[in-house]
């Protein structure tokens, strides 16, 4: 490339990716520089700082047309901009979690590294949401995964954050390759690796051994990606990562690192497998005939994350097995495969980020304050603090799907679309419901805990400014979402047009 | 002011406590009470202005109120986004129901006041909230809205029960919880299911939609639904053999709650069978009228059997709720003027009078810290008023003439003797054993055998008198002159008849 066509290239598209990579290049230069008695907070609030800047840039960039530079690589779209906004605001509150992080087990000194790995995953994940072609989708993937692994083993002297992140590397490299080698049967097959030409040249696919190589690239795709997703049954690693690794890596993983995933799974199912004829040109899209695979898998997610969750005594493994379930809440939005989809799965997110991420800044303290991670430390915390305990109870609510929270409507919106269209999926909707009930036992029982079990100890909590700065977002976004969701509905549907950009 | 928007104040007055509640010290007894008792009366005082404005002869539909609310997008691109407007009406079964939860739910307060011992903020804050949502239920006139105030009621609920019932609390809460959120669960799979195929949550389009013989719907589906239906709000009123949970809760939670939960929440199941079961499926309703009314003989008599043999008197009350409910379902089963009629008037008769027997057993309890028959053994000596009041809402209980209980189990049992005299024939065995179990137990308590001296200031005093005083007089005033809820009933009766085909 000579320089004239690099400088011609409109490189403002990329201008949020740009300011995350170009301040985490300069936190990564102050970490080496800074004296060792510095204390490295500072870094963590430039970061939150770039956060917001990057936050701004993506939000004035909504409703333009869409652009693409380098070959079609790389794309702004509507879809990347609502699913930007969705990642800059999640990461944002766990850096906010961060810089109120106090580890008991050496944690100190890696703390620069800490929040620029944060910054590199998000950088990741931001250009997964951009991707028009399968090389940026994984290099975003793997910039996302290999970041996080490493978040998720930073403690080096702890055993089961050693353990965690062992488990999560040799999982998560399994996953990765799988992908890698579903992706490389549609590369065959087109000879492209541009999503928008492969969509093209399989519309007119009719070779029915070329349909079957596919529907096989397909499934090592979903397999590849319900492990990123933590969908049973490959979500093992998740309890023992999530448990293993610093709250503030836990609630990155659960929030920022599945919206990834379902960027990801919406990119690669629907441009390529949604246009991939199985019978000749406009014939059914090999995904329809997928359909019920994902939702077995939706299925199985639902119930193993849900019915396991009830027997867990450690809190981080219960929001591990919480964060399965909603995976799977989240798949049943994927199975419905309409125009409603997006804006179900978007919303679901972005409700799951608040009372998740709420819920996380809430465990952090307590833990912390604890020094272990038993569900039973919740123990009297409306006692302690009842200002915890309430906002803790209103997450919980929205994370149980009650009424008056954006929990409510996001899975409303998801168990409307399994009504529509031409099969309606009655099992998956009926399976989604019940495990819902199952879901009050173990949010109850931590309720139950907070508000009816007196406390072991009667001291005070403390809570930190970023802490409080999380917890007040999440319960006011929870809550507002919850009674006036068509804030962002209305935001959706007059400034981003993802379906129609989608495919262009 | 603006008729359109008293409907909206009527259901969220309460909501305005919580916020002066949560500016209050904890520590502060006498305000939290006081807060918590005043932001009952706005509902209460709405409530009877609107059924005065009624009985001026005005139009209740002049209440109704509709504003856009949430648009979901589309299953195509297309398709426009399908909405869920916020929509509050009024008609005369709902007037009656919410006129019942007003009046309940302040004498609740009252209650409250009495027997509530501690963090009482928490309670009225929690107990507000109930307020709101048992009000928004009775008013809400699209089925999501509705199912938002159903599950709105819930969370306080489990609260009410988990933090200030007595010694198997927890469980009682979780038993609750779970029951109800299955039967939640079940209907909100029917309202999906109604909202998919017609487009509409609106109940009242929902019910041309559904009588229009050239139905979106099957036969099948709509029978379908319609034992959905049954099972979800079988679960409420409760319905035999889905009672369990109904029964802890009763012995576990606080009396000021059981008022509510008795007196309110189980009917919220009746009010959903007449309303949604009867008013959308009218036909397959007609083809499950016999299961109906077997399911309601059950319960009549099983609650009535049961009732008979319990030491503990809050236990005869619960067996006491599950057998008079059988009394609404025979009513409705019966399918004619009469029979919903009766099973309507059962509604809201049983309210009042439950209500006014959890009071009595409320206070029973404080002074003697029991409630187990045997021990209250002639408390007549000691507590001759409160004796005589027990008395009278035994009396009201077991449907003497001059009573509220009276009108509703003639009229119930009038029109399914109409209809299935056979059955009907059965359940009278019912109206025996309630005599029988109602007078063993308040005899044996009042003129019993005294176990202990029940001296001292024991008896009513105070502000105990208002709830009970209010209470038998409003259970007089319907059994001697029974149109205060037959005439706002009768527009509404029509309709329903009107979709059963006479």
């Amino acid at each position: 490339m000579s320089p004239e066509t690099i400088s011609s290239i409109n490189w403002s598209i990329m201008t949020p990716e740009f300011i995350i990579l170009g301040v985490t290049a300069l936190l990564v230069v102050f970490d080496l520089f800074m004296p060792n008695s510095l204390n490295r907070k500072i870094l963590g609030w430039v970061g939150i700082a770039a956060i917001f800047a990057a936050l701004v840039s993506v939000a004035l960039m909504a409703g333009g047309p869409v652009r693409s530079i380098l070959d079609n690589t790389f794309r702004l779209d509507s879809f990347a901009i609502a699913f930007k906004m969705l990642l800059l605001l999640g990461a944002a509150l766990v850096m906010f979690l961060a810089v109120s992080y106090e580890a008991k087990e050496g944690l100190e000194k890696y703390r620069g590294e800490f929040y620029y790995l944060f910054l590199i995953a998000l950088s990741g994940a931001m250009l997964m949401t951009s991707s028009g072609d399968l090389i940026t989708l994984y290099i975003g993937l793997e910039l996302l995964s290999v970041s996080s692994y490493v978040l998720a083993g930073i403690q080096k002297d702890n055993l089961k954050s050693n353990e965690s992140a062992m488990k999560y590397v040799i999982n998560g490299s399994i996953s990765t390759a799988i992908i890698l080698f579903g992706m490389s049967y549609v590369y065959g097959l087109t000879g492209t690796t541009n999503t928008l030409d492969i969509a093209q040249k399989l519309s007119t696919l009719s070779d029915g051994n070329q349909v079957y190589l596919l529907s096989l690239a397909f499934l090592m795709i979903l397999v590849g990606l319900a492990f990123k997703l933590s969908a049973a049954p490959f979500h093992m690693w998740a309890p023992d990562v999530y448990q293993g690794a610093p709250t503030p890596v836990t609630a990155f993983l659960s929030v920022v690192s599945k919206t990834g995933g379902f960027v990801i799974v919406i990119r690669i199912l629907l441009t390529v497998f949604g246009a991939a004829a199985t019978n000749g040109p406009n014939s059914m899209p090999i995904i329809l005939h997928m359909q019920n695979y994902i939702a077995v898998i939706a299925g199985a997610t639902m119930i193993i994350g849900n019915v396991v969750a009830l027997r867990q005594t450690d809190i981080k493994r219960m929001f591990a097995y919480s964060s399965i379930a909603h995976a799977g809440y989240l798949l049943v939005a994927v199975t419905s495969l309409s125009a409603n989809m997006f804006y179900s799965i978007w919303f679901y997110l972005l409700a799951y980020l608040f009372m998740n991420l709420g819920a996380f800044a809430v465990i952090q303290l307590v833990t912390e304050k604890a020094g272990s991670t038993k569900i039973a430390d919740f123990a009297g915390l409306y006692r302690r603090s009842p200002v915890l305990a309430v906002s803790m109870g209103i997450l919980l609510i929205s994370l149980a799907g009650f009424p008056g929270t954006a929990g409510f409507i996001g899975k409303l919106n998801i168990f409307i679309g399994t009504f529509y269209g031409t099969t309606p999926h009655y099992v998956l909707a009926s399976v989604m419901i019940a495990t819902t009930v199952v879901s009050y036992f173990y949010y109850f029982g931590v309720m139950a805990q907070m508000f009816f079990r007196p406390a072991a100890e009667d001291s005070k909590f403390n809570i930190p400014f970023g802490i409080l700065i999380v917890l007040i977002v999440a319960v006011i976004g929870s809550v507002l979402f919850g009674l006036v969701p068509n804030i962002a509905f209305n935001y959706m549907h007059n400034n981003l047009d993802i379906i129609g950009d989608f495919f262009k | 002011m603006n008729l359109h928007s008293i409907l909206s104040i009527l259901v969220f007055s309460p909501l305005l406590g919580i916020v002066v509640l949560a500016f209050l010290p904890k520590q502060a007894e006498k305000a939290n009470k006081l807060v918590g008792f005043l932001f009952t009366l706005p509902a209460l005082i709405l409530s009877l202005a609107v059924y005065l404005h009624y009985l001026a002869g005005k139009n209740l539909a002049d209440f109704s109120v509709t504003h856009s609310w949430i648009q979901f997008q589309g299953m195509n691109v297309q398709e426009p986004a399908f909405a869920v407007p916020y929509e509050l009406g009024i008609n005369g079964f709902q007037l009656l129901l919410v006129v019942l939860t007003a009046v309940v739910a302040t004498l609740s307060a009252i209650g409250a006041v009495k027997f509530v011992k501690k963090e009482w903020k928490g309670y009225f804050m929690l107990f507000l909230l109930l307020e709101t949502g048992m009000l928004g239920v009775f008013t809400a006139e699209n089925l999501i809205l509705f199912f938002i105030f159903f599950e709105v009621t819930l969370i306080p609920t489990f609260f009410l029960i988990g933090k200030w019932g007595y010694f198997e609390k927890e469980k009682a809460a979780y038993s609750f919880l779970i029951y109800n959120g299955l039967g939640s669960a079940v209907l909100l799979i029917v309202i999906m299911i109604l909202f998919a195929k017609t487009g509409t949550t609106n109940i009242e389009i929902l019910r041309k939609i559904m009588t229009d013989p050239n139905a979106h719907l099957s036969g099948g589906w709509k029978l379908g639904l319609l034992i959905s239906l049954l099972i979800a709000f079988g679960v409420k009123l409760p319905i035999f053999p889905l009672h369990s949970w109904m029964l802890r809760v009763h012995v576990q939670a606080p009396p000021s709650v059981v008022m509510i939960h008795s007196g309110i929440l189980l009917k919220i199941g009746a009010y959903g069978l007449i309303r949604f079961g009867m008013g959308i499926f009218p036909e397959q309703f007609k083809t499950l009228a016999t299961l109906i009314a077997v399911l309601g003989v059950i319960n009549l008599l099983y609650g009535a059997f049961l009732a008979f043999i319990q030491t503990d008197f809050k236990m005869v009350l619960a067996y006491s709720s599950i057998s008079h409910m059988g009394i609404v379902l025979m009513g409705m089963a019966a399918m004619n003027q009469a029979g919903v009629q009766g099973a309507i008037f059962q509604v809201i008769s049983h309210g009042l009078i439950s209500a006014l027997l959890f009071f009595i057993v409320g206070v029973l309890y404080e002074r003697t810290d029991t409630s187990l028959i045997e021990n209250l053994g002639g408390m007549a000596k000691g507590m001759p008023i409160a004796a005589g009041f027990l008395l009278a809402a035994g009396m009201a209980s077991l449907g003497l003439p001059g009573m509220s209980g009276f009108v509703s189990e003639f009229m119930a049992f009038m029109g399914l003797f109409k209809t299935m005299p056979w059955l009907a024939a059965i359940g009278t065995i019912g109206i025996i054993m309630t005599a029988a179990y109602v007078l063993r137990a308040i005899l044996g308590m009042t003129f019993g055998k005294a176990q202990r001296e029940f001296t001292g200031v024991l008896d009513l005093k105070g502000v105990e008198y208002v709830p009970i005083v209010v209470l038998v007089l409003l259970i007089v005033l319907i059994g001697v002159y029974p149109s205060v809820l037959s005439s706002p009933l009768h527009a509404t009766l029509e309709t329903i008849l009107l979709g059963l085909g006479g």
